[in-house]
């Protein structure tokens, strides 16, 4: 349990670590797909089923492509001539370690961080619908609206782009 | 359920089960600590055979058949009607050199194939393929499906990108375009039946479809809104498997082969291998699905295997794949857009809705009317809008005329 | 209605498929090395060397006129001619090739070398089988290679084989023909040297 839990950890980290640490734009996108998918075994190995494959079907299956495609339609992938990193990575370092400070303060300082010794609750994906449309069905529907507005937003840019060159 | 004297017959339950009954027998000659790992393991060995066996097979009757479409009669050279076909194709394909570009970028290059293999392979772990013979039975079945197909589509864009050529980087994007467009309409075609049946575990969704009226199966295919669903599926399949008609990754007029130019040998081996996987899984899952899964078409025939029933509605789909690829052309792209977007996906919403009606306006023939009634007016009307429209229907040449 | 063209052309295809399977008709594919269709007359693959007679080297028509090598597209024909002369089907003294070689690999079949040949002596074969293990040396001919005979002609190109010879036929007749007025010639002139007499007479 614990040695799958380090394994599992070290790839994420190691994910997450290329991410930041290649040069190659593409390989830093597949590298985030990596740490996607340690993060998605880890909640696996918690038995949080729906959530581990939402974040595979989400993150890997649409967030790391969309990545790729951003990348692909705004750049080339050959490296810039000038270096990859930033000329203000002093204050970049400043903010990711306050933004870890925060972070890591607000995980230690809640009460799911102190060992816990009673039973794993056991949540199903059943479990999990009916609170989506009963308990939080107010943020849920909050949600679907915010995203119709962004694909209503989407295709109106989309629709302006196409106009233009007539 | 059981209603004919064959089924409760000793030998044909056993028949049934006699995959199950093997795989117990095998991993009881272990310790006790090992068995639940070994049957797993055993699950998987048997997988990773039967079905690039199958793929094998399919390859040679897909050639024949593609032959006997055209007046032709494809491969009969190698062993008797040219069944060993495969055999030759494999040793063809392990013997060749195993190019890298030189630009390519290696490990990339070479991970690409092993990802799509393995995100494929894993699909067929939550395919009930019989009566008891589901590799994992998990709750989220449905979910774990789908979210190693959203996987595979990375695997797509590796080989792309990392071939350094611009047709394998073309191809690359415009499978994955597709793959994505697709896959919303596969989600939303399998959550109708999600909906009736209140369950992403696909044991439980085969088992509620298990039942008879009469001779007949409580198949959602026969349902309304599980025959537009599974239509809406079918499409999107083949196009989430870069099937003709919707082969345009791989259209080999323009783009040589896509994004898998760069591999020979067998990386190449491989992503024809996880293409027809795919297709295998995919019409596994339509299966289970829509058509009943490992249930018998008709009360009177339960006593015949419950795997048997299972393998030949895959190998029934793939016959319609084969045909399809034999018949339609290849479409252009931006009706392939068009035809995801402005069609299949709000027909699929609208079946969602139907779907719902049906949920809730209880057992009776109200509800079939209804149903069909949305259905059918709606297809016609939006097929005859859309077929107007000039992005959709017949194309006008502004010069050719 | 959306759809109705794709069932269409499944039915079309379906029937094409069990229709395979009933009427051999439909099935076009000749299986190559098992089965063969006859070549037709005008089927044309390299160029070869007439001859005729038994012996390829005496009764070669070529008399290394070279224009074949000349006019050739791709410059696929080399040819040496020779010093001394050997009588022709007539019976005239004509050089003849020592070398004539074509380089098959290079030639595309033109048939500019048999349109240009004033003697007949190169043809069109319809062999086509002529893969080699060696690309360069297996693929040129030489002289011998390229002979066939007269017979061989005609059972591949009957009709214009018999064109040829008879048009051989009729300019040996008229050579034939001068040859006898001449001799008759000759031979009345040396009777009228002989004689002056009598050829006033019989010239009367």
């Amino acid at each position: 349990m614990n040695a799958v839990f380090y394994i599992l950890a070290a790839l994420t980290l190691a994910g997450g670590l290329a991410t930041v640490l290649l040069k190659q734009l593409v390989h830093c996108a597949l590298a985030v797909t990596v740490a996607f998918a340690g993060l998605a075994l880890l909640f696996l190995q918690l038995d949080a089923q729906f959530a581990g494959f939402a974040q595979i079907l989400v993150y890997i299956g649409a967030v790391a492509i969309l990545i790729v495609f951003a990348i692909l339609l705004t750049r080339g992938s050959e490296l810039p001539k000038d270096g990859v990193f930033s000329k203000t990575w002093f204050l970049g370092l400043v903010i990711a370690a306050a933004v870890f400070a925060v972070l890591g303060w607000a995980v230690l300082a809640s009460v799911s961080a102190v060992p816990q010794q009673n039973a794993v609750p056991s949540v199903t994906v059943r479990d999990i619908g009916i609170a989506l449309v009963g308990r939080y069905v107010l943020p849920l529907e909050i949600v679907a609206l915010l995203l119709t507005a962004a694909t209503i937003g989407a295709v109106i840019v989309a629709m302006h782009e196409k106009e233009r060159p007539r | 359920m059981i209603a004919t004297p064959e089924a409760t017959n000793p030998f044909f339950v056993n028949l049934d089960q006699i995959f199950v009954f093997l795989s117990n027998w095998l991993v009881g000659f272990l310790p006790a600590v090992l068995r639940p790992v070994a049957g797993v393991v055993l699950g998987v060995v048997a997988i990773v055979c039967v079905f690039p066996g199958l793929f094998a097979l399919t390859t040679v009757f897909e050639r024949k058949g593609l032959g006997r479409i055209q007046n032709r009669i494809g491969p009969n050279r190698v062993g008797p009607y040219g069944l060993f076909q495969p055999v030759a194709d494999g040793i063809k394909s392990l013997t060749k050199e195993d190019i890298v570009p030189l630009r390519a970028n290696a490990v990339v290059h070479f991970l690409a194939p092993l990802v799509l293999v393995v995100t494929v392979f894993m699909g067929f772990a939550v395919l009930p393929m019989g009566r008891n013979m589901v590799l994992v039975d998990m709750d989220a079945g449905l979910l774990f499906f789908f979210a190693m197909g959203a996987a595979t589509e990375l695997s797509v864009f590796m080989a792309g990108w990392s071939s350094r050529n611009k047709y394998s980087l073309l191809g690359a994007m415009r499978a994955v375009a597709q793959m994505i467009s697709y896959e919303v309409v596969l989600l939303l075609s399998s959550v109708a039946v999600v909906m009736i049946t209140g369950s992403l575990s696909l044991p439980k969704i085969v088992a509620a479809q298990n039942q008879y009226t009469g001779v007949f199966p409580h198949w959602y295919i026969f349902t309304p809104w599980g025959l537009a669903g599974f239509l809406m599926y079918a499409i999107a399949a083949t196009a989430e498997t870069n099937r003709s008609p919707f082969d345009l990754p791989e259209g080999e007029s323009e783009l040589v082969a896509g994004y898998h130019t760069e591999y020979s040998g067998f990386k190449f081996a491989l992503f024809f291998l996880g293409e027809y996987l795919a297709m295998f899984s995919i019409s596994g899952l339509g299966t289970t699905l829509f058509l009943g899964g490992w249930s018998a078409p008709f009360s009177f025939l339960v006593w015949v295997p419950s795997w048997f029933w299972f393998f030949g509605k895959v190998m029934l789909s793939i016959f319609v794949f084969i045909w399809m690829r034999g018949t339609l052309p290849r479409l252009r792209q931006d009706q392939l857009m068009n035809f995801a977007w402005k069609f299949v996906l709000p027909f699929t919403l609208l079946n969602l809705l139907v779907t719902a009606l049906w949920r809730f306006m209880g057992e009776g023939w109200a509800r079939w009317m209804v149903c069909t009634v949305i259905l059918v007016a709606a297809y016609v009307v939006m097929g005859r809008v859309e077929m107007r429209s000039e992005h959709f229907g017949r194309r006008s040449y502004r010069y050719a005329e | 209605m959306l759809g109705d063209g794709i069932l269409k052309g499944m039915a079309e295809t379906a029937r094409n498929f069990f229709g395979s399977f009933v009427s051999d008709e439909r099935l076009t594919t000749v299986e190559y090395p098992e089965q063969r269709i006859p070549t037709v007359e005008a089927a044309r693959v390299f160029p070869f060397l007439v001859y005729d007679g038994a012996n390829w080297e005496a009764g070669m028509r070529c008399v290394a006129c070279q224009i074949c090598e000349k006019e050739c597209p791709p410059k696929c024909i080399y040819i040496e001619k020779s010093a001394d002369k050997k009588p022709d089907f007539v019976g005239k003294q004509q050089f003849y090739p020592t070398r004539f070689d074509i380089d098959v690999s290079v030639c595309m079949s033109c048939q500019i070398c048999v349109e240009v040949c004033p003697f007949e002596a190169i043809k069109m074969d319809t062999q086509f089988e002529l893969a080699t293990e060696d690309r360069f040396g297996g693929l040129l001919y030489d002289r011998k290679e390229l002979s066939r005979s007269n017979e061989y002609y005609h059972s591949i190109h009957p009709t214009e084989a018999g064109e040829v010879d008879a048009r051989l036929a009729e300019e040996k007749a008229k050579v034939e023909a001068r040859a006898k007025a001449a001799a008759e010639a000759a031979a009345a002139k040396a009777a009228a040297a002989a004689n002056p007499t009598q050829l006033a007479g019989g010239g009367s």
